[in-house]
Order: C-alpha cells, then sequence, then structure tokens
C-alpha cells in the first residue's frame, strides 16, 4: 500500500511572528523555519504503518519554494522512501494545493494521503478536506486514532465534544490531530542516507495548475495590544479585586 | 442569492454558536436562510425559525445526515447554497470538516475563521496563532465562510417567525460511515460559551488535581478548560484543549493555573475581558497578558481560592 504525504515548511512554531511596518505582511527575513507541525505527526503516521507492514511506500511531496528541499529531506530521514517538490515561489491558497495535489494522486495512485489539520502559519485547516472532495474520497480528519485493515481506514477524530469513529473506504484522506503520534527525531546515519534518496522537482504547468487566488490580503495588521496588568500579593487581594474592581465575580 | 447558514446542533437542540454567525450574516448583508440538516432535527428547526433576522428554514431530516459526516453534509450544501452570496457556519469541529469539501465542490476559496467583516467581500481572519490579523478580499461568486464564534455577538434567539420548509434531497455518497462517539458529559457549562474559564496546565500534574478546579468552577457556574499539556499528558480529554488549534474563548474572565503561556495556548484565550494567571514562575509570559496575576504556588492559592469565594 502507497502512502502520499503532503507537507509544508513554515516558521517554526516556538517563532512569534511580527507584522512588517508596511502592513504588507509578517517579516519572513531571518526566521527560523521548519517542519508544520502537523505534518511531522502525519509522516510520523506513515512511518508506524510502513514498520507494521501495512504501508510499502511513503511519498513525501510539497508545493512551494527550492528551500522547501530541506523539510522533503527531514521527511525522508524520518523514514519517506521518496519525495516531490511542487516549485512555486508564489504563496498558493489551499484550494489550489489541493488541485496540484489532486493530479499528484491521480499520477501516483496512493491509498491513503495523510495531512496535517492545520498549517499553523495561515491557520486555515482546508487542504484535506478540499483534496478529498476533488478527487472524491471520503475523509477522516482531526484524527487521533488511525486503523488499516481490509481496505477500510477506522479514524478516530477528535470533536468539539470529544471523540467520533468514522470508517472510510480506501483510498481516503486522512488529516492528523496533535494526540495521534509523538514525532521521532531523525538519526545521523538516517539524515545521511536520506541525501541520496530520489527527489523530483517538478511546475505547476506539469501538473496543469495554476496558482493564481480569488482572495487577495489587503493588509496585516498586529492584534490589539492588552493594557499591562498588575501582580497581585494574596489571593485575597485577588477576590477582593475580581469582585470591586473587575466586577466578574 | 441571499445567505445560507448552516445550524450546529446535536439533532435535539440548536447550538448557540449558529447565533453568532446570524450576527456576521447580518454584517454582510441579505436575506438569510438557515439549513438545518440532521436527523429528526424538527425541534432544532423551530428553533432556528425564531432567530431574530432570519427569513426562512430549510430542514433536511434524514438518517445520511444523523451524524454529520462531511461527504454527505457537504454534497448537500453544496447543492442548496450553489447560487447563495455567502455560505456561512461557525467554525467547530463540525464546520471546519465539512465547509472546506464545499468549497471545493463549488471550485471556490474558502475564507476560514473569519473575525470581522469590513464589507460583503472583505472579512478579517487571525492568522499564525493570533499574532496577525489579515484583511482579506474574496471575488468568488459564492463566499464559503467559516466563522469564529468569538468574534461577534450572539444574535437573539427570540422575536423571528420565518417559515420551515421541509427539503427533500438525500446525499448519501456511501464514502464514510459512523462506527461510534463518546462524548464528554458535563453538568458544567459548555467551554466556549462560559462566561467563566477556569484553565489548568502541566502545573496540575495529574488528573486528581483537576478537581481542585472543579470545585472553584462550580462555586462560580465556571467551564473547565486545559492546556495542549495537560491534555496530551492525559490528566483531561481532548474537549477541553483551550489554543490556536484546540478551542477558542473569550469569556469574561479566564483564569489559568500553572500555565506558562506558549503562543499557542494565548491564542485561544488573549481575547477574554479580564484574565487572572497563577503560576509559581513569576518569569511565566502568561503574565504578560494577565490583568492580574499572582505569583504562588498552585495547590496553596487554589484551595484558598475556593474558600474565598
Ligand atoms: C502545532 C502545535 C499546536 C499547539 N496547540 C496548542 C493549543 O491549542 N493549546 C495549548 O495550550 N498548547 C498548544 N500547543 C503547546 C504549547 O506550545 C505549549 O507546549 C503548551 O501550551 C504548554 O502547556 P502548559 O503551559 O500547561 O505547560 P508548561 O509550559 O510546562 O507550563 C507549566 C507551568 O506551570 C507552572 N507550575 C508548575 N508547577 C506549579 C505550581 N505548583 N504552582 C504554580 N505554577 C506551577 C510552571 O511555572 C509553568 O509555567 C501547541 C503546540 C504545537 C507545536
Ligand atoms: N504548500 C503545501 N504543500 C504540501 N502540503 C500542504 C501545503 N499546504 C498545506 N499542505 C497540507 O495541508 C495541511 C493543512 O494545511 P492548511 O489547509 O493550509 O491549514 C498541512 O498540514 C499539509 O499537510
Amino acid at each position: 500500500m502507497k502512502v502520499l504525504v503532503p507537507i509544508k515548511r513554515v516558521v517554526d512554531y516556538n517563532v512569534k511572528v511580527r507584522v512588517k511596518a508596511d502592513h504588507s505582511g509578517v517579516d519572513l527575513a531571518n526566521v527560523k523555519m521548519a517542519m508544520n507541525p502537523f505534518c511531522e505527526i502525519a509522516v510520523e503516521e506513515a512511518v508506524r504503518l510502513k514498520e507494521k507492514g501495512v504501508v510499502t511506500e511513503i511519498i513525501a511531496v510539497t508545493i512551494g519554494s527550492k528551500a522547501a528541499q530541506e523539510q522533503l529531506r527531514t521527511a525522508m530521514a524520518l523514514g519517506a522512501d521518496r519525495s516531490i517538490l511542487v516549485e512555486t515561489d508564489e504563496d498558493a491558497q489551499p484550494l489550489a494545493i489541493a488541485k496540484a495535489l489532486k493530479a499528484l494522486v491521480e499520477k501516483e495512485s496512493p491509498d491513503l494521503v495523510i495531512l496535517g489539520k492545520q498549517a499553523i502559519d495561515g491557520d486555515n485547516s482546508q487542504t484535506g478536506q478540499m483534496l478529498a472532495a476533488l478527487t472524491g474520497m471520503g475523509q477522516g480528519t482531526f484524527a487521533s486514532e488511525v486503523n488499516v485493515a481490509d481496505g477500510k481506514v477506522k479514524v478516530t477524530r477528535e470533536v468539539d465534544g470529544g471523540l467520533q469513529t468514522v470508517e472510510l473506504s480506501l483510498p481516503a484522506v486522512v488529516t492528523t490531530d496533535l494526540r495521534l503520534n509523538e514525532p521521532r527525531y531523525a538519526s545521523l546515519p538516517n539524515i545521511m542516507k536520506a541525501k541520496k534518496k530520489p527527489l523530483d522537482v517538478v511546475t505547476p504547468a506539469d501538473l496543469g495548475v495554476s496558482f493564481a487566488s480569488s482572495t487577495k490580503t489587503l493588509k496585516v495588521e498586529p492584534p490589539a495590544e492588552r493594557s499591562a496588568g498588575i501582580k497581585v500579593a494574596s489571593v485575597e487581594e485577588l477576590v477582593e479585586k475580581l469582585k470591586n474592581e473587575a466586577k466578574v465575580i | 442569492m441571499g445567505i445560507l447558514v448552516y445550524a450546529e446542533h446535536d439533532n435535539s437542540s440548536l447550538k448557540g454558536a449558529t447565533l453568532n454567525v446570524i450576527t456576521a450574516a447580518k454584517a454582510i448583508g441579505g436575506d438569510i436562510t438557515i439549513l438545518v440538516a440532521g436527523s429528526g432535527c424538527g425541534a432544532v428547526a423551530e428553533a432556528a425559525a425564531k432567530i431574530d433576522g432570519v427569513a426562512k428554514v430549510l430542514c433536511a431530516d434524514n438518517a445520511a445526515y444523523e451524524h454529520q459526516l462531511a461527504e454527505n453534509v457537504a454534497a448537500l450544501v453544496a447543492e442548496v447554497g450553489k447560487d447563495s452570496s455567502h455560505i456561512l457556519v461557525a467554525a467547530t469541529t463540525t464546520g471546519k470538516n465539512f465547509m472546506p469539501r464545499v468549497a471545493a465542490l463549488l471550485d471556490v476559496e474558502q475564507i476560514s475563521e473569519i473575525i470581522a467583516v469590513d464589507s460583503a467581500d472583505t472579512f478579517k481572519r487571525p492568522i499564525f496563532a493570533g499574532n496577525a490579523i489579515a484583511t482579506v478580499q474574496n471575488s468568488d461568486s459564492t463566499k464559503v465562510i467559516t466563522v469564529r464564534a468569538t468574534g461577534f455577538d450572539a444574535a437573539s434567539a427570540e422575536g423571528g417567525s420565518a417559515s420551515i420548509e421541509a427539503l427533500d434531497v438525500v446525499k448519501d455518497e456511501g464514502k464514510s460511515s459512523f462506527v461510534g462517539e463518546e462524548l464528554a458529559k458535563s453538568d458544567r457549562p459548555e467551554l466556549t460559551a462560559a462566561s467563566i474559564v477556569i484553565s489548568g496546565g502541566r502545573g496540575m500534574q495529574n488528573g486528581e488535581n483537576f478537581e481542585m478546579l472543579y470545585k472553584v468552577a462550580d462555586k462560580l457556574g465556571a467551564a473547565v478548560g486545559a492546556s495542549r499539556a495537560a491534555v496530551d499528558a492525559g490528566f483531561v480529554p481532548n474537549d477541553m484543549q483551550v489554543g490556536q488549534t484546540g478551542k477558542i474563548v473569550a469569556p469574561d474572565l479566564y483564569v489559568a493555573v500553572g500555565i506558562s503561556g506558549a503562543i499557542q495556548h494565548l491564542a485561544g484565550m488573549k481575547d477574554s475581558k479580564v484574565i487572572v494567571a497563577i503560576n509559581k514562575d513569576e518569569e511565566a509570559p502568561i503574565f504578560q497578558v494577565a490583568d492580574y496575576g499572582l505569583v504562588a504556588d498552585l495547590f496553596d492559592a487554589v484551595p484558598e481560592l475556593e474558600k474565598l469565594i
């Protein structure tokens, strides 16, 4: 069984981004970049399925700039067998990314596509669901448990009220939530081995997709600042302030 | 034309977040139709018809929609909403699950988690865990949008008298099936609807210690939340996680106990009206957003707090 794992290069989750002075976007100069954490979980899940003998081949793919090769190498160091970069410098939106992924699904015919539930830069949480719709596949989003057996996948999903389990026939799309697994670190020998694994570069035109978007960002501003608070010396003082000053209890 | 709002419910009652979505719809402007899709969901349709400002309610009552399976619901919404100017749903796990599927079926982009309406085609939405607010303009003929409930006041649940129309459209795509669910039961208010939230983090050390927070919560009529670290460690279930990738809350009072204040946690609670932090580390970043900070050991402070309120 073949698994496709779309990953995204994003600002590292520890970085608190700053808005540019001209409000045209956030300042990404000299900022640490990394694989989107939910994509790390997706790669890990694919690798575990391979270790269990369920999966035979893992293909990591990203749509992004040349620099995103770094994240594909990381995915291969973690256990992906090969990878594909759809190279573009455009800031592609989820619908266009899903269309590019659809073209790759048609080429590679994976049984399972595992994506992150959300990219932590745009916070869209759209791509997996869109890909599922475009390819006519069923979807198991926000997964905290994935079980593949008999041509089906059972997905336990983290929902607002608790957990929901659905069953999908393969091929299917799964998106990962935080509790699905704890990603491993790449070992040095595996990092070395990953350098020799195949990394194909294709253009959006090769796939017949364009990254033109119907959504335009007019401006990007910093959020409203909270005014500085105070330290209270005791629980007593805290309760007094909440009752008489803030009047919230 | 007109605006289609998808109702969030559990087949028996309408969820409050739908009222906030109606306010967003009113800000956009146009006739508002609510779509209720479920099984045995007549009472939900009746509640929806009473919401102030709603012109019409469509009720698709069929077993295919009982568990809100994304494939079925998206096919229905895409068909019913294809000529609408806007399709809106609350950014709950239900809305986030099926709505991008609707957008793709209609070949339009989705605008996720808007917190403000500037005009019928221009919206504000947080990006990068709320560290930036983007103003975006969309030119698609049908605008597919998820709405962050904390960005909008709730519309009045009373005063409307919309007509209810049964909708005989059955979309059973057969791509997924419901196996089961484990829903958290609690007598406390829902996290996203409570006016007071008290949350615990890794500093709580274990699940039993959350009892201390439950006692305070019960005295205040509060909901209890948690950081990701507390959920990952198994102290409490996933539905209690507040943050960038959990629930977004904005109560009148938010009390963070034993929570350091990582960017991802702040993203879920920093729009609360009043924030209290109890933490033994005076350098903890949570104090930068707290109106009232108490540097103390939570195992002393929380029981004392319970006594004094
Ligand atoms: C992709 C991604 C998504 C994430 N999404 C979320 C999310 O939605 N929500 C979320 O919360 N996090 C999220 N996180 C995790 C986040 O980065 C932090 O790791 C997490 O919020 C830390 O939780 P914490 O504050 O409970 O734990 P810690 O950071 O370990 O802090 C514990 C705090 O408790 C204090 N403490 C300990 N003992 C006591 C005591 N006896 N008395 C008083 N204080 C005490 C300590 O001083 C410390 O400040 C996400 C991370 C990633 C990578
Ligand atoms: N540029 C991209 N290239 C490959 N995969 C992507 C890209 N953008 C998003 N994804 C996938 O879609 C998931 C959700 O992203 P989003 O819909 O942007 O929140 C990510 O975790 C990735 O798995």
